[in-house]
């Protein structure tokens, strides 16, 4: 009866350990077979962010870094210039800064990332090839 | 008609990919099945000795892709059984020794005369894994419930998906008392990392070596627990729905039952 009531408030076994560290080492695995994805996204990335600020595209980066129990995309997107508010208040009516950001429909291609779409109502883990959507603030330079 | 042509692979080296292709096809080839057993790891031969056959070898894979002798000169005949054989690979060769293409072909004339030819992929992804694969129209991947294997497995099934051969998976030498005390992963876990249908689930068991040691496949051995276990897969690669024996942790009723008894 101790036992079991070690195995239920004790720490994790090291089985679950295991699939913890299985889910994040396959997630590094596949972004780093499938540069593509990697691309598209930054490109996605860009054109959205391109709606409300100037960015320099040529100098985005983009890391993908392990924390503690998941997976953290790092973006750095130099903003150049902010776009003053037309006083309008919706800023999807905002006009693009630059001529090559898209309208938002365009923009929405779907990337081989697809599957992510579903993010809000799976897990995370039960979906082969995708990235656990994990948001961080562009840093300006 | 022309057979099913079976690639058993891993990834990862010594997770039991022959000892499955040997036990599978005698089970299949038991059910009265025509089975080609295609060893795909050149320069290092052993499904010949996990079947008791090398003293029986005359050619090899690789002599019947350069044209030196006939595809049926080369298949070895396992006399146990009405329609088992086995096309050894070379010992002495190089893995470049043979290219994908004459691979392919030869696959592709076995799977002529036999309802199933299995092909005993090398470990890795290199040159090897890439002949083996090259004549197989679906494939097996052979996984045991540790980091490393199933790390290896995943790089193997996305390989697999590029070419778009379908895949099962059969976890071998699981230990359920360890998976129920937590310190092994389960068998819905791996198949849950892996995103791949489950073909087999079989325990790991001493028996298999002493099976091995002698060079006798372990579906002749009546005594044996595994011998169902490999018997309800061949079924499975039949069509058959059958059940999989739930090795796998009880519930929390179960889990309270077992602790009380225990305790």
């Amino acid at each position: 009866m101790i036992e079991w009531l070690k195995r239920m408030l004790g720490p994790q076994t090291s089985s679950s350990t295991a699939k913890e560290r299985l889910r994040l080492v396959l997630m590094t695995d596949h972004l780093a077979l499938a540069p593509e994805i990697i691309e598209n996204m930054k490109r996605d990335l860009v054109d959205v962010i391109s709606r409300y600020v100037e960015v320099d595209r040529e100098k985005v980066e983009i890391d993908f870094e392990r924390e503690d129990r998941a997976l953290a995309m790092m973006a750095s997107i130099p903003i150049i210039a902010v776009n003053r508010p037309t006083g309008g208040g919706g800023s999807h009516d905002e006009k693009p800064a630059k001529p090559e950001a898209a309208p938002p429909a365009a923009s929405a291609t779907p990337s081989t990332a697809s599957p992510s779409v579903n993010a809000a109502t799976e897990p995370p883990k039960r979906r082969r090839r995708k990235k656990q959507p994990s948001s961080k603030p562009a840093t300006a330079h | 008609m022309s057979g099913r042509r079976i690639v058993i692979t891993s990834g990862k080296g010594g997770v039991g990919k022959t000892t499955t292709t040997a036990n599978l096809g005698a089970a299949l080839a038991k059910r009265g099945a025509r089975v080609i057993l295609v060893d795909a790891d050149i320069g290092l031969r052993n499904l010949d000795l996990v079947l008791g056959l090398e003293k029986r070898i005359v050619f090899d894979v690789v002599e019947v892709a350069e044209g030196r002798c006939q595809l049926r000169q080369a298949l070895i005949k396992d006399k146990r059984f009405e329609s088992l054989s086995i096309l050894p690979a070379a010992q002495t060769r190089d893995k470049d020794a043979i290219t994908e293409q004459q691979f392919a072909a030869i696959v592709e004339q076995a799977a002529e005369q036999a309802d199933y030819v299995l092909i005993d992929c090398p470990a890795g992804i290199e040159a090897g894994f890439r002949n083996a694969i090259a004549g197989a129209s679906e494939a097996i991947v052979v996984t045991t419930p540790e980091v490393s294997a199933i790390r290896d497995a995943d790089r193997v099934v996305g390989k697999l998906n590029d070419k778009k051969i379908p895949i099962r998976l059969i976890v071998n030498r699981l230990r359920p008392a360890m998976v129920k005390s937590g310190d092994m992963l389960s068998v819905d876990d791996v198949c849950e990392i892996l995103s791949v249908e489950l073909l087999g689930i079989v325990p790991d068991d001493e028996e298999i070596i002493d099976t091995t040691n002698r060079g006798e496949p372990i579906v002749l051995d009546e005594s044996a627990k595994l011998r169902t276990i490999y018997e309800k897969i061949a079924r499975r690669m039949e069509g058959e729905v059958v059940p999989f024996t739930n090795f796998d942790s009880q519930g929390l009723f179960g889990r309270l039952f077992g602790a009380l008894k225990a305790g």
